[in-house]
């Protein structure tokens, strides 16, 4: 095999008030033709900031200090920038996590992509037209005249991406780079992707460096591996070697947080009911004010479900499937528009404001993002007292109680004082979860509660999750797309799509003999299905201290 | 029919607060001593009471306010401006001879401060933080500070005075009898001083939107794409980050308009132009109220126009807009 691309000891330094001195310390790597290197590392690995020195795209005052990066015989560290120019997008492609940011949204998709060749070749406007369509059938966009006169907002996610691959393989570049390509993508959508790019790599020969945190996206295309932590290459080789017999003790614990897809034994779930959800309906109506243009969405239509007592119900779906909408009626974030949410014989759905403020205590909610979700000008330890205080207990002892929930949740009473921009994810997420727990609730809704974290930490925040539901007897509505997540914390499953819930069952039906169609392709489009992460339990609490 | 049913929303919206700021200003007018007989009196150098009484009655100032508030709203609504007693002619006639100096100001002071703001704005932003940025937003910074009849008297002051290049005011030469193209230079000439005061205040906030808005949009995943696909750099900002970053740009302009009109009050005055502000501004002195209300419900129309032009260029910069997402 010959080599495309290889980095030579490269070393990027950060500016001077950084968190740390290198981005890239004596990184070495080499990327053979006609193969998938996978570079795969948690936040701040960086793995972008590889990506970034090949292209001579590093962000302003990152620069790379010294080693090389040799490609076609030239050290492309020593280019100048117009030499450069010459090489990115013609020889070096690239595609990026965020397909609706990463388009001009003013452009049309043909225009955007018909730029490569403006820029780099001398097609005529007829000849560029008919190689843009080329392009975008090989990308199996569907209708590809019409989708070169679209806007990027008018196609879906995952068409938007085909597109994105279409421009960067305009070219036929030698290598192509694509950064964390299928992360924002619904997982149906990311099979598609995913297959899309080994079938143009296979049939075009490119070396494609395929950037990724996700060791599920790894099994599915990976010919070589690369594992990288602050800024080192810490293993690399076949992705059989590193998937199934990894070295390194970080490439084990990484591997180890993996989820597999199988749910662990039955647990005992009590037979009666906390929350019992019958027909919810959820209906979104938009614009006309004559009754012209007039959209209605059925978020959520008609869901029946129960969740156990002492039990942990997840809502599975892709976006849009209504999972979250159902989420925010459970707690009366949202009025559905119908139907009856029992607890404790109160039908929440039809509490008026001052009712629900004594019954909000009872069914508390964990969001996605613990950036969003906490507020930068406060104190954490007032965050978490707030919620009791609202309910009346006195100041001083609330304060108490958030220390001793901070215990709780794994944190430093002492933290309590500090402000939510000195902790990171994962600590973040353990605040929320405080915050959640000091109404003393006794349903939690988690909607995408891991979904921001890396895979190390995702594990520990599961972990808490699991052992705070035994310790305080807590009932969980527990809303995900990731199967891997599901099958790992869920006793109960719920499918949803488009709003109805297709398929409902114990994790074990559900995973072990899916029912519904819908279901079944949900499952076979999880990434790296057929690899059962091997466990390697020591090293995790290593890494974790 | 898209078109006109936007329209037609825009100017129901817009109804309700036509009628309060027309009643508003209506009744404020009751509040200042003295009215328009008063006024007409005082030009003809005094008149004796009966007559006083009899020019009450003919311009029905003798009835109750409410009765006419009510009186000027009905005869709005078949767009009848009524009649001022100080021009001797009616409300439209003499707000339509008004009107093309202020129209002509605005527009020309509205063109210079978005494109030299543009410009400075673009400059400053692709070399941010080194000598031309700093120059550029100091420069900004005094434009902004100044009051505008400042720099409109320091202008005369200089430039028509001291260097004698350009007149101090009026708008175009009195007695010329010229015709055509050469009328048309002719006020051009008028307006150069004028022009510049008014867009100065206005080119600093335009300068200093877009230097901000070419530096957020530079930072977008997009032009991270485009400059990935080997564009160079110039073709990155004219082609990917111009057309996102004008999009603030535009939405200034139709909030600034009603600004604009107030500012040419001011700048009307300094150089005697025969505009719509300084229209208002005698109107006030003379109690004409028919005139000032008159002036008050074309300026309105006048940004309501603006705005909506305003929102028919952001649909067509912005795809996004007109498909409703």
């Amino acid at each position: 095999m010959t080599i495309a691309l290889s980095i030579d000891q490269l070393s990027v330094a950060l500016p001077a008030d950084a968190d740390r001195p290198y981005a890239l310390k004596q990184v070495s790597l080499h990327l053979n033709r006609n193969e998938i290197l996978c570079v795969v590392g948690e936040s701040g690995s960086g793995k972008s900031m590889t990506a970034g020195a090949i292209m001579g795209l590093l962000p302003d005052r990152v620069r790379a200090e010294s080693g090389r990066i040799e490609f076609e015989g030239r050290n492309l560290l020593e280019l100048n920038d117009a030499e450069l120019r010459r090489i990115r997008g013609a020889k070096i492609g690239m595609i990026f996590q965020e397909p609706m940011t990463a388009l001009n949204p003013l452009i049309t998709i043909g225009d955007q992509i018909g730029e490569m060749f403006r820029t780099h070749s001398k097609l005529s406007r007829r000849e560029t037209a008919e190689r843009v369509q080329a392009l975008l059938r090989d990308v199996h966009i569907p209708d590809p005249l019409a989708a070169a006169r679209a806007y990027p907002h008018e196609l879906s996610g995952g068409q938007r991406q085909r597109a994105m691959i279409a421009m960067a393989l305009a070219l036929e570049p030698a290598i192509l780079i694509a950064d964390e390509p299928t992360t924002a993508l619904d997982v149906t959508t990311q099979a598609q992707i995913l297959k899309l790019i080994r079938e143009l790599q296979e049939r075009k020969g490119t070396a494609v460096l395929f950037i990724t945190h996700d060791f599920g996206v790894v099994a599915e295309i990976a010919d070589r591996v690369a594992v990288m932590q602050h800024g080192v290459v810490v293993e690399q080789g076949e992705a059989d070697t590193i998937l199934n017999r990894p070295q390194h003790a970080y490439t084990r614990a990484l591997i180890s947080a993996v989820p597999p897809l199988t749910p662990p034994p039955i647990r005992q779930v009590a037979e009666e009911s906390i929350l019992a959800i019958r027909q919810v309906n959820k209906i979104y109506r938009k614009g006309g004010l004559l009754g012209r243009n007039k959209r209605v969405t059925h978020a959520v239509r008609d869901v029946t479900l129960d969740l156990p007592k002492g039990g942990t119900l997840g809502i599975v779906g892709e976006s849009g499937s209504g999972k979250s909408t159902l989420a925010r009626c459970v707690v009366r974030l949202l009025d559905p528009n119908s139907g009856h949410i029992e607890f404790d014989n109160v039908d929440l759905a039809s509490l008026g404001r001052r009712e629900l403020r004594e019954h909000a205590r009872h069914v508390q909610m964990v969001f996605q993002d613990p950036y969003g979700s906490l507020n930068p000008r406060r104190r954490v330890g007032e965050l978490v007292a707030q919620g009791p205080i609202v309910h009346g207990t006195p100041c001083q002892q609330a304060l108490a109680e958030a220390r001793e929930l901070f215990e709780l949740v794994g944190l430093d009473p002492d933290a309590t004082r500090r402000y939510p921009h000195e902790f990171s994810g994962g600590q973040r997420q353990r605040i929320c979860l405080a915050r959640a727990l000091a109404l003393k609730p006794r349903v939690l809704v988690a909607d995408e509660p891991v979904s921001a974290l890396d895979v190390s930490v995702q594990a520990q925040v599961l972990e808490l999750l699991a052992r705070l539901r035994q310790q305080l007897g807590l009932s969980l509505l527990f809303i995900t797309h990731d199967l891997r997540v599901a099958a790992q914390i869920c006793d109960h499953i719920a499918v949803m799509k488009n709003g109805s819930v297709v398929e409902h069952g114990t994790a074990a039906q559900v995973f072990g003999s899916p029912g519904h169609e819908y279901t079944r392709s949900l499952l076979d489009a999880v990434p790296g299905r057929h690899w059962t992460p091997p466990s390697f339990a020591g090293d995790i609490e290593r890494i974790a201290a | 029919m898209r078109f006109l049913s936007l329209a037609g929303r825009r100017l129901a919206a817009a109804l309700p607060a036509l009628v309060i700021i027309l009643a508003g200003l209506f009744l404020l007018l009751q509040l200042a001593p003295g009215d328009t007989v008063d006024a007409l009196v005082a030009q003809m150098g005094g008149g004796d009471a009966s007559m006083i009484e009899a020019l009450r009655r003919h311009y029905a100032l003798d009835q109750s306010t409410s009765v006419r508030l009510g009186d000027y709203l009905w005869r709005l609504i078949h767009l009848d401006l009524g009649h001022s007693a100080i021009y001797g002619k009616p409300v439209a006639e003499v707000i339509v001879d008004r009107l093309p100096a202020t129209l002509l100001l605005m527009g020309s002071a509205l063109a210079l401060a978005f494109a030299a703001g543009m410009g400075l704005g673009i400059i400053a932003a692709r070399r941010v933080n080194r000598w031309p940025d700093t120059l550029i937003s100091t420069l900004g910074l005094i434009f902004y500070a100044t009051p505008s009849f400042w720099f409109g008297l320091m202008g005369i002051f200089v430039f028509a005075i001291y260097l004698g290049w350009l007149p101090a005011g009026g708008f175009g030469s009195i007695g010329s009898g010229l015709t055509g193209f050469a009328r048309v230079l002719d006020i051009a000439y008028y307006l150069i001083l004028p022009t510049l005061t008014l867009a100065l205040i206005f080119l600093a906030t335009y300068l200093r939107i877009m230097r901000a808005s070419m530096l957020e949009v530079a930072t977008l995943d997009f032009v991270r794409t485009a400059r990935a696909k080997g564009l160079s750099d110039n073709t990155v900002v004219v082609r990917h980050i111009l057309r996102n970053a004008l999009l603030p740009m535009v939405t200034l302009i139709g909030l600034q308009a009603g600004t604009m009109l107030g500012g040419s009050v001011v700048v009307e005055s300094v150089f005697s132009l025969p505009g719509l502000g300084r229209l208002a501004y005698e109107s006030v002195m003379q109690r004409d109220l028919n005139t000032l209300l008159g002036v008050v419900f074309v300026s309105a129309l006048l940004v309501i126009t603006i705005n909506f032009i305003v929102d028919l260029l952001y649909a067509r910069l912005d795809p996004r807009i007109s498909s409703g997402h």
